[in-house]
């Protein structure tokens, strides 16, 4: 019987491997006994120096490794002591004195002083740096001109320590949203001496942030580092405000694939993920609402018009494609985490500017204008390409749309997708028609969107240009009063509406994926961490 | 020998210089550069990191030095992540994959050879097609949809296993599975094709007529003959799977070579592309020669060829 | 002269291709492995007929307000995300699979057979050159070379077929290679030769023939690793591209709603493996029925 006894071993191992293998303990239940926050960052940083860090990938990391003077309130978004315990702004708005605390040091333990500031200050806009960011600093007088090279002495430029523990800023014009510009990773200061101990200070390519080289001043420090695997930082003891800080680690897996990452939640290896694919989205408010949440993020999802390009130089066009869409469908039948149509580029309750629209969807009179510019239903309207790039969203509503316009204009609209770097390419040659385009705000105020149609931006790539336009804008930016701003703002906001250069589709939603065991998170427009607030509780999920 | 394996070593330099020289030019004339970004940077700072890196250089210039700077092994620095070079991107994420193209080739060759083995003995039996449609599932499922079922089935449902990572040994299980199914197929059939050639020769059927079992006749006569389509297979097969699947390491959350290699390409880093280019090409050609040498050693036969 | 027709007719002979055909007969697996090509192929080309009379729907056809639905008497595969139904997009999508399959081999058997005919059959330097340029090929990472193709030149579906055949001819010329240097050596040829035959007749009446059975067991496997091939592209985002769909696009469409909607996987999934299998099986049958070494009797 040797044929049974070889059946009945291995079903013995096969029964044994199933009861064996049962209820393992997750990662997330131990992560939640240990206060270790596991988290999905969406990718591997290609720097963690503060400095010339881009993306959100970098910046979720960076906010635990080093602090600026400010820290952003997780849940108001209002600018809190950070490494400065209180400042003075003076009454013409242009001079701001920052007091730092004694207690604040790097995690060397060297004290953090005013100086180290500057010198912060100065690297980031060092010509030679190639910081991409530092546009950021403009307000402060002659940043600019330093950046540009015009200048080449950084006395010049208005920041001073004015003692070791005291900081002044000086603007050359007023910026009542200066301090939430602070929460930027360009604001941060880094350790100048420990940088030029292991290269030259303005080259990128400096190794200071590898883990064992590694100094900053924020509640964590760098302690591993694999490539394309994970980051571990852990809690730092020479953090000024550590007794509050509850986590003792943060892993942040890189895991780019959306896919792979919400696996690794179901699974029990993450606690959480900030951005879940739409098709979940529907699956988990149906199924799991308690594991997922969804807030509006300060974004706009918007097709470009190649002004240049007939027939898109014909405003009545643009308008046309315009009106006779269904946001709302799109919203609701292909994004589904629940954005909001945008009838407007920037969001609404943008540091609490709301833009007053004209634009709304009516297809009879799209129709009608079409006609007027010489495209009676449809006829002899040129093949124009839709372009994007690829990927399942933008391949999903780029379609919805195609569809909306054959319906409502009879006109056809051809899909040409692109690879990432072409499609940058192509929008930057202007080498296109329409092309689908979105914008984060980089911090809580109009002027970061409004920005971006000025003549001369690098990030216009439309061929608009309205000198009213760039009127506007740049009272706004010249002034502190927030009254003639977002007056301003309002009537360059029309002007843009009426031109229509883009169609504005939605507002952003962050659909996140996070488990209860984690407190203390808040949603926010700027989906901005506060590490030093967040904790878990053993035995929830 | 030593000479037939020098001489083969000295044809590789102008192959690799060729397909270095190939890459080089394609990449650079591809629309798109490494510094594009959503948020696109002024001209200066672009200016400026151009400068950088020598891009602002003529074009054949910046061959030139690239060629200089390969000569010496210097694969150059990264784009995409600034303060780390090629050779220290691909010395980090090489041993991954190759542990993990070892543990997949092991999956290959048992399941493999074990499947193409019991298919040739019982020719045309319920043994053969049953293995032979499994092994042709390998074939013909993409491993971006077997990796997500097995995922779906082993760690999601039964909880046996992690969804992704690469951090303990039980990790490696589904990966392995994943990315060895299609070479267990390929070799099943290729095993089976090449044992039954032997099995069906006259001097086989001698020693059967001569009492001798089933097992020896196939350890003893079969397998080494059989086994040669195999390694002829396995050649460029074992440096596709050393080097990493992009697939199955996206998938899986694997911190191996493979997704370097395409991203790189999208990223328009040009030097970790030719970097990744040349690393598989040398591959590729070190184990054609390995296996080269394996079968004239087998097979004294094609010596004189 | 020998009077060759009164002996003909003693024995009816079978020529070489009527004796494979009867051997693959004898191969079930490999006919059922033919049916199932051959209705899929009319299927495919049939679709828009099907699609707009028997069906109802066109692949591109979406219904917002509707969304993914399960199978049912309407949509009898139930729907996509977009509420397109998913039978017309899977017969859609097999035509263009199937297409793509079709073109890139016989791109790639084009260029593989006239580069192994020249270089087999001149040989010497000539042949030792292309040989090692064959070399130089198999070294390059295909999935790069691909990329780099389909980034440099557009994404359009030509280019594809292009590039995925431009990457399948290197084994190809090979194996012609090898075939054609094997029969060269073959007696016939000298004979041939020597009875002062010119090259072009020995090339086309006795070379070629003995060429058609590899090639036509190759090309077979051929396809079905040309739609894996383009499986993994439209993984990346490189595949057949809007409005066209292929099953590639679907299986992977379908991979990312797995769990949630597991029909727009399943039924995709199974077709495009059905498809492979049988080209497969068809494929191993040809090369049982045409391998003259093989048969044992």
């Amino acid at each position: 019987m040797p044929n049974r006894t070889r059946l009945t071993f291995c079903l013995t191992l096969v029964y044994l491997a199933m009861i064996g293998c049962g209820k393992r303990t997750t990662l997330v239940e131990i992560g939640n006994r240990t206060q270790e926050l596991l988290l999905n960052n969406m990718g591997e940083p290609a720097t963690l120096d503060p400095h010339i860090g881009i993306g959100d990938i970098e910046h979720n990391i960076i906010l635990s490794l080093f602090e600026g003077l400010v820290r952003a309130d997780p849940q108001t978004l209002s600018p809190k002591p950070g490494v400065a315990e209180r400042w003075e702004i003076s009454p013409d708005g242009k001079v701001y004195t920052f007091h730092l605390r004694k207690t604040a040091r790097w995690s060397n333990g060297d004290p953090l002083t005013a100086q180290d500031f500057v010198e912060s200050y100065h690297r980031i806009l060092m010509p030679s740096l190639g910081a991409q960011y530092s546009y950021m600093l403009y307000p402060i007088t002659n940043a600019e001109a330093f950046n540009s090279g015009k200048i080449t002495n950084f006395d010049q430029v208005g920041c001073k320590a004015l003692d070791e523990r005291t900081l002044q800023i000086t603007l050359h014009s007023a910026a009542p949203y200066l301090l939430s510009m602070m929460y930027h990773d360009s604001w941060d200061p880094v350790p100048v001496s420990v940088i030029r101990k292991h290269g030259a200070i303005d080259d990128p390519t400096n190794p200071w942030t590898k883990p064992e080289n590694f100094v900053g001043n924020g509640p964590f420090v760098l302690k591993e580092w694999r490539m394309n695997s994970h980051i571990l930082v852990e809690k730092s003891p020479t953090y000024w405000d550590a007794k509050k800080v509850r986590l003792n680690k943060i892993f942040f897996d890189a895991t780019e694939d959306s896919d792979t990452a919400e696996r690794m939640f179901r699974s029990g290896q993450i606690h959480s993920v900030p951005k879940a694919l739409p098709s979940k989205v529907a699956f988990y408010r149906k199924y799991k609402p308690n594991l997922i949440v969804t807030y509006p993020l300060l974004g706009t999802y918007f097709y470009k018009f190649n002004v240049k390009r007939p027939p898109m130089n014909d405003k009545r066009v643009r308008e046309a494609m315009a009106m006779a869409i269904d946001r709302q469908a799109i919203c609701d039948t292909v994004m589904r985490a629940g954005e909001e149509p945008a009838y407007c580029l920037t969001p609404p309750n943008c540091g609490g500017y709301t833009c007053a629209t004209s634009l709304k969807e009516d297809v009879a009179r799209a129709r009608r204008l079409l006609a007027e510019a010489g495209y009676p239903d449809g006829k002899n309207f040129p093949t124009v390409e839709l372009l994007f790039n690829t990927l399942q969203s933008h391949k999903a509503v780029a379609e919805a749309l195609q569809q909306m316009w054959k319906k409502n204009l009879n006109v056809n609209i051809s899909l040409h997708n692109e690879e990432w770097k072409v499609y940058l390419d192509s929008l930057r040659r202007l080498d296109y028609f329409m092309g689908r385009s979105s914008w984060v705000g980089d911090y809580v105020d109009p002027s970061t969107f409004m920005d971006l149609f000025l003549t001369d931006s690098g990030n216009n790539e439309t061929g608009w240009s309205n000198p009213e336009y760039d009127r506007l804008v740049h009272i706004a930016s010249n002034t502190g009063d927030q009254a003639v701003r977002y007056a301003a703002y309002q009537k360059a906001e029309a002007i843009l509406l009426d031109e229509m250069p883009i169609i504005p589709l939605f507002y952003y939603t962050w659909p996140r994926l996070i488990r209860s065991s984690v407190k203390g998170w808040y949603p926010n427009l700027l989906d901005e961490y506060d590490f030093t607030s967040i904790y878990l509780v053993p035995g929830t999920n | 020998m030593f000479r037939y394996i020098t001489r083969r070593f000295l044809e590789t330099i102008p192959v690799l210089w060729i397909i270095a020289t190939v890459t080089f030019f394609m990449m650079r004339l591809a629309p798109g550069g490494p510094f594009d970004a959503e948020k696109q940077i002024s001209p200066e700072v672009r200016a400026r990191m151009e400068a950088h890196y020598g891009l602002d250089k003529p074009l054949f210039e910046q061959y030139l030095t690239q060629m200089k700077h390969l000569l010496h092994g210097d694969l150059g620095p990264s784009f995409k992540y600034p303060g780390r070079t090629v050779n220290e991107i691909i010395a980090d994420a090489f041993p991954v994959s190759l542990e993990l193209g070892f543990e997949a080739l092991a999956v290959a060759l048992v399941f493999g050879l074990a499947a193409g083995m019991v298919a040739s003995l019982k020719q045309n039996s319920a043994w053969d097609h049953v293995p032979m449609s499994l092994a042709m599932a390998g074939l013909c499922v993409p491993t971006f949809v077997m990796g997500p079922l097995l995922i779906s089935a082993f760690a999601l449902h039964l909880d046996w296993f992690n969804a992704a990572g690469w951090y303990f040994p039980r990790d490696r299980v589904l990966p392995a599975l994943t990315l060895g199914a299609y070479y267990a197929a390929y070799i099943a059939r290729l095993a089976r094709g090449g044992l039954l050639e032997i099995l069906n020769q006259d001097f086989i059927r001698t020693a059967r007529a001569k009492g001798a079992s089933m097992r020896r006749i196939l350890f003893k006569h079969a397998l080494r003959g059989g086994i040669l389509p195999v390694i002829s297979f396995l050649g460029p097969a074992v440096a596709g799977l050393l080097t990493g699947s992009f697939v199955v390491e996206t998938i899986f959350g694997v911190p191996g070579l493979g997704r370097y290699f395409v991203t790189a390409a999208f990223n328009r880093d040009y030097f970790m592309v030719m970097g990744s280019v040349l690393f598989y090409a040398g591959f590729v050609v070190a184990l054609n020669l390995a296996v080269d040498v394996l079968l004239v050693w087998m097979n004294p036969k094609l010596r004189f060829e | 002269m020998i009077d060759t027709s009164s002996m003909a007719k003693t024995e009816r002979g079978a020529s070489f291709w009527q004796d494979a055909w009867h051997r693959l007969w004898k191969n079930k697996l490999a006919i059922f492995g033919l049916a199932v090509v051959t209705i899929l192929a009319v299927l495919s080309f049939a679709s828009p007929l099907i699609c707009r009379y028997i069906i109802g729907f066109s692949y591109d056809q979406q219904n917002l307000a509707l969304g993914p639905v399960a199978p049912n008497h309407t949509h009898w595969l139930g729907t996509d995300p977009l509420g397109r139904d998913l039978l017309a997009r899977l017969l859609y999508g097999g035509r263009v699979s199937l297409m793509v399959g079709l073109c890139a081999t016989v791109v790639s058997l084009t260029i593989g057979v006239i580069y192994g005919a020249i270089a087999g059959f001149i040989g010497g330097k000539l042949d030792m050159f292309m040989m090692r340029a064959v070399d130089i090929l198999y070294a390059l990472p295909f999935t790069i070379f691909v990329i780099l193709l389909m980034v440099f030149f557009g994404q359009n579906i030509i280019l594809l077929f292009v590039a995925i055949g431009a990457v399948q001819w290197l084994t190809m010329a090979r194996i012609v290679r090898g075939q054609v240097m094997a029969v060269k050596r073959q007696e016939f040829v000298e004979a041939a030769h020597a009875l002062g035959l010119r090259r072009t007749r020995i090339i086309f009446r006795h070379i070629v023939p003995n060429l058609l059975g590899p090639i036509i067991v190759y090309a077979t496997l051929t396809v079905p690793e040309v739609i894996l091939l383009e499986s993994f592209l439209s993984f990346l985002g490189l595949g057949v591209q809007p409005p066209h769909s292929s099953w590639g696009v679907l299986i992977k469409e379908g991979a990312e709603v797995m769990e949630e909607y597991p029909w727009l996987l399943m039924y995709p999934g199974v077709m495009m493996a059905l498809t492979l299998f049988s080209l497969n099986f068809l494929g191993d049958g040809l090369r049982d029925a045409l391998d003259v070494r093989g048969s044992k009797d």
